[in-house]
């Protein structure tokens, strides 16, 4: 909260910074120094294929996870950059894959989390089923809060039949169909289409097939803007030269990566120019992790922090509400 | 707010004491907004009498979520129905809460677009209801219920200030506070600008009609269908009684020999939809369909529909009142817990109807009866409970699109622990920390750790 004094904390008590796989370690500022490092576990704890859910530690590698699946012919396309990330971490970062133009953002695809509190309370929300509404929708706050508001043990996730052919292709896409991803680099758009082969070859007619999407840009200093997806264009047009990056179209995030921390200071400043705003995925000037902007509701969020660590021994310093954040 | 805009009058409170479900309430005011500015000062009044408020769009929740408990000011959001922005190149739009769910698909159909949450009360209730409770539909099996269709919110919270929750933008900074509120069935304050995804129209469409001699045939088909790996957009299950009423009432071209019929419909592009069709064909056929039969034309596959969509009001041949719940079970579940929904309907010796979207395991058994009948409720809500139960113990939840309301909070103990309903009251009171929104809905009492646990006092009739 912007201003906020870190709460106090009783002198014998040591915070505590989740952790997967590390490599999101970075993603909205670096976990406290002198933090204990709390994993989960790992491993599938049921799986139904024929109920198309799958019940897993949060420690579990998105590579264990998808292999799994693959098995029975299923996905989870939660498509972390890593394979080697957690789900547990995947779903704290709340950061999307690449598909989510047709698969949804990580939020649609988690139906039950438990979690324990900072004051050690072990929580379960959502339910077991592909359809819920019972309660509050607590999987839906778990999602990108950045291990703040609880340590993951354990999340069942929504999967769905893989998809019998995929292709990516070269060109304007505009006009097709539900393609699953379209991505921007400022010379050339990359489509996916995923179904049945010979709708996937009919949607790339007039389209050049390509082996595979561009490389995400990579860089000492990475973020993730996010803009309403009309302003996608005019806000890449405005990086500059120094600032690697690729837009997904349609959907209003655009990855940007830099060799200079000042440049993603620029790249978000950039984004708060159209309406959007960054969050900072590795990197940038260690003095400064917030979000270079008021956050919005901020004293609401702090509400919620609170509500499930009233004593700040989470991640303290991490946003979503980093006590450094500067207006 | 302009005259005429609230009103104590006793046939109006009457009118609002209660939304479809069977619970009445009573409202000490109630009052008609036609804008965000004038929400925010009838919270505002409400707060400055002391009194809490309850938000209401069309009145037909089914789990009395909008039921006016403690005497509040009920706050219409009926007249703020305008359809404020279309973006169609952004498949976005604006929209105030009182929009009818259909008017909104009807609003952007010449775009080529729909709004995919399609609640069978799509003609009658509000989008801003649909956030409320986090509706559902047919359409929500392959496409997600309302959730997953809103992208921001602006609201007014309980303390009568404005907020927008989300945003245009892929991912909002900091907590998905968005995602808290819908569903959280006015509790965490009343929307009065909802942004909501739009939907593609798809290049083709298939409806199929399968009739069976079993109701097993044709659940086993459903999980059949989801085993050979296909999801369809719907996958709609009726069983005898319910056919034949509804082939009564309009007429949709159901087998009345029929023990249940299957309505399923998948969408996309040409080759796909022809190979979820042969795939859903086959698997009902091994499971001994007696009719497969794919729609010809729009008209019929709008006859089809019409006939799913009219089941409720369809009921009324059969007995004036009916009494439905809204379980979901695993898929993999649904022959043993229909199997034990017709026994436990008929240990109490009472008439039940299924109906539901079958392929995401949501449950809507009906229990029909006339309320004159002597001891009718006891027995009604007894069976009710007992199919609540079944589906717990298969793995299944309380609801799963009505919401809970008051229906189902008393029940939230058998899903949740403690600790858990204590971490969802923590999460009520950061966005309402004097309990003034929808008071005693969703949680029973005692949820907060250290609340004393008392005997609810409920409004049941």
């Amino acid at each position: 909260m912007n201003g906020a004094p870190a709460p106090t904390r009783k002198p014998d008590v040591r915070v505590v910074a989740p952790v997967g796989a590390r490599t999101h370690w970075e993603v909205g500022g670096r976990p406290p120094e002198g933090a204990v490092e709390v994993g989960a576990p790992a491993g599938v704890v049921t799986y139904e294929p024929n109920d198309m859910t799958i019940t897993v530690g949060a420690g579990t590698t998105f590579d264990e996870l998808d292999r799994v699946l693959a098995e029975k012919g299923q996905e989870c396309a939660l498509d972390p950059r890593s394979r080697a990330s957690t789900v547990g971490g995947t779903l704290a970062c709340g950061l999307s894959g690449l598909r989510r133009l047709r698969h949804g953002p990580v939020r649609d695809h988690v139906l039950e989390v438990r979690f324990e509190t900072g004051d050690g309370k072990l929580v379960k929300g959502g339910g077991p089923t592909v359809k819920n509404v019972t309660g509050y929708d607590l999987p839906r706050l778990f999602v990108g809060s950045l291990g703040t508001i609880g340590v993951l043990q354990q999340a069942t996730l929504r999967c769905r039949p893989r998809f019998p052919s995929a292709q990516w292709f070269a060109g304007d896409a505009a006009d097709r169909y539900r393609p699953s991803a379209r991505l921007w680099d400022g010379k050339q758009e990359t489509v996916l289409f995923e179904g049945v082969s010979a709708d996937v070859q009919e949607q790339g007619r007039g389209l050049t097939p390509v082996a595979g999407p561009p490389a995400l840009p990579e860089g000492a200093h990475r973020g993730r803007i996010s803009v309403a997806p009309g302003r996608v264009r005019a806000c890449t047009a405005a990086l500059g030269d120094d600032i690697r990056w690729c837009a997904e179209l349609g959907v209003g995030t655009v990855h940007v990566a830099t060799d200079d921390p000042s440049a993603l200071l620029r790249a978000r400043a950039v984004a708060h120019g159209h309406g959007g705003w960054m969050l900072r995925e590795a990197g940038g000037p260690p003095d400064d992790d917030g979000y270079g902007c008021a956050l919005p509701n901020a004293a609401l969020m702090q509400r919620v922090k609170d509500a499930f660590d009233p004593d700040g021994l989470l991640n303290p310093g991490r946003l979503p509400l980093g006590h450094t954040v500067q207006p | 707010m302009g005259p005429g805009r609230a009103s104590a009058e006793p046939l109006e409170l009457a009118l609002y004491a209660r939304d479809a479900g069977v619970a009445v309430g009573r409202a000490d005011a109630v009052c008609f907004p036609t804008s965000g500015d004038d929400v925010a000062a009838a919270v505002r009044v409400a707060r400055r009498h002391g009194r809490p408020f309850v938000a209401r769009g069309s009145g037909t929740g089914l789990a009395g979520g909008a039921t006016p408990l403690d005497g509040p000011v009920v706050i219409v959001t009926t007249q703020m129905n305008r359809v404020l922005e279309i973006d169609a190149e952004a498949r976005v739009a604006w929209v105030e809460p009182g929009v009818l769910n259909l008017d909104l698909s009807r609003a952007v159909g010449h775009l080529g677009l729909h709004y995919a949450p399609d609640p069978s009360s799509q003609q009658a209730c509000t989008i801003g209801g649909n956030v409320g409770t986090n509706a559902g539909g047919p359409h929500c099996l392959s496409d997600g219920v309302t959730s997953a269709h809103v992208l921001a919110v602006d609201v007014v919270l309980a303390d009568g200030t404005e907020a927008r929750l989300g945003g245009l933008e892929p991912d909002s900074p900091g907590y998905d506070l968005r995602g808290c509120f819908v569903g959280s069935e006015g509790t965490m304050g009343i929307a009065t600008r909802i942004a909501v995804r739009l939907t593609s129209d798809p290049p083709r469409v298939a409806t199929m009609l399968c009739a069976f001699d079993s109701v097993e045939a044709a659940a086993a088909t459903v999980s059949g269908v989801i085993a050979a790996g296909v999801l369809p957009a719907a996958l709609e299950m009726m069983d005898a009684r319910i056919t034949q009423a509804v082939e009564d009432f309009v007429g949709a071209g159901y087998p009345r020999d029929a023990q249940a019929v299957l309505l399923a419909e998948v969408d996309g592009l040409e080759h796909g939809v022809a190979a979820h069709v042969d795939a859903i064909s086959t698997v009902a056929r091994a499971n001994g369909a007696t009719l497969v039969r794919v729609a010809a034309d729009a008209a019929e596959r709008a006859l089809l529909w019409k006939g799913r969509k009219s089941a409720f009001g369809a009921i009324a041949r059969i007995a004036p009142d009916y009494y439905l719940h809204d379980a979901v079970v695993p898929r993999t579940k649904l022959v043993d817990v229909l199997r034990r929904v017709y026994e436990i309907a008929d240990a109490h010796d009472l008439i039940v109807m299924n109906v539901f979207h079958a392929g995401d395991g949501n449950l809507h058994p009906l229990l029909v009866f006339d309320r004159r009948d002597p001891g009718i409720w006891d027995r009604v809500y007894a069976a009710g409970t007992e199919i609540l139960d079944a589906c717990l113990d298969a793995g299944g939840v309380l609801t799963g699109e009505h919401g809970v309301g008051i229906e189902k909070r008393d029940l939230m103990p058998r899903m949740f622990s403690p600790d858990d309903l204590d971490a969802q009251a923590r999460l009520r009171d950061a966005f309402d920390p004097d309990g003034v929104a929808n008071p005693r809905k969703v949680l029973p009492r005692g949820s907060r750790c250290g609340e004393l646990q008392r005997a609810p006092e409920g409004t049941w009739i």
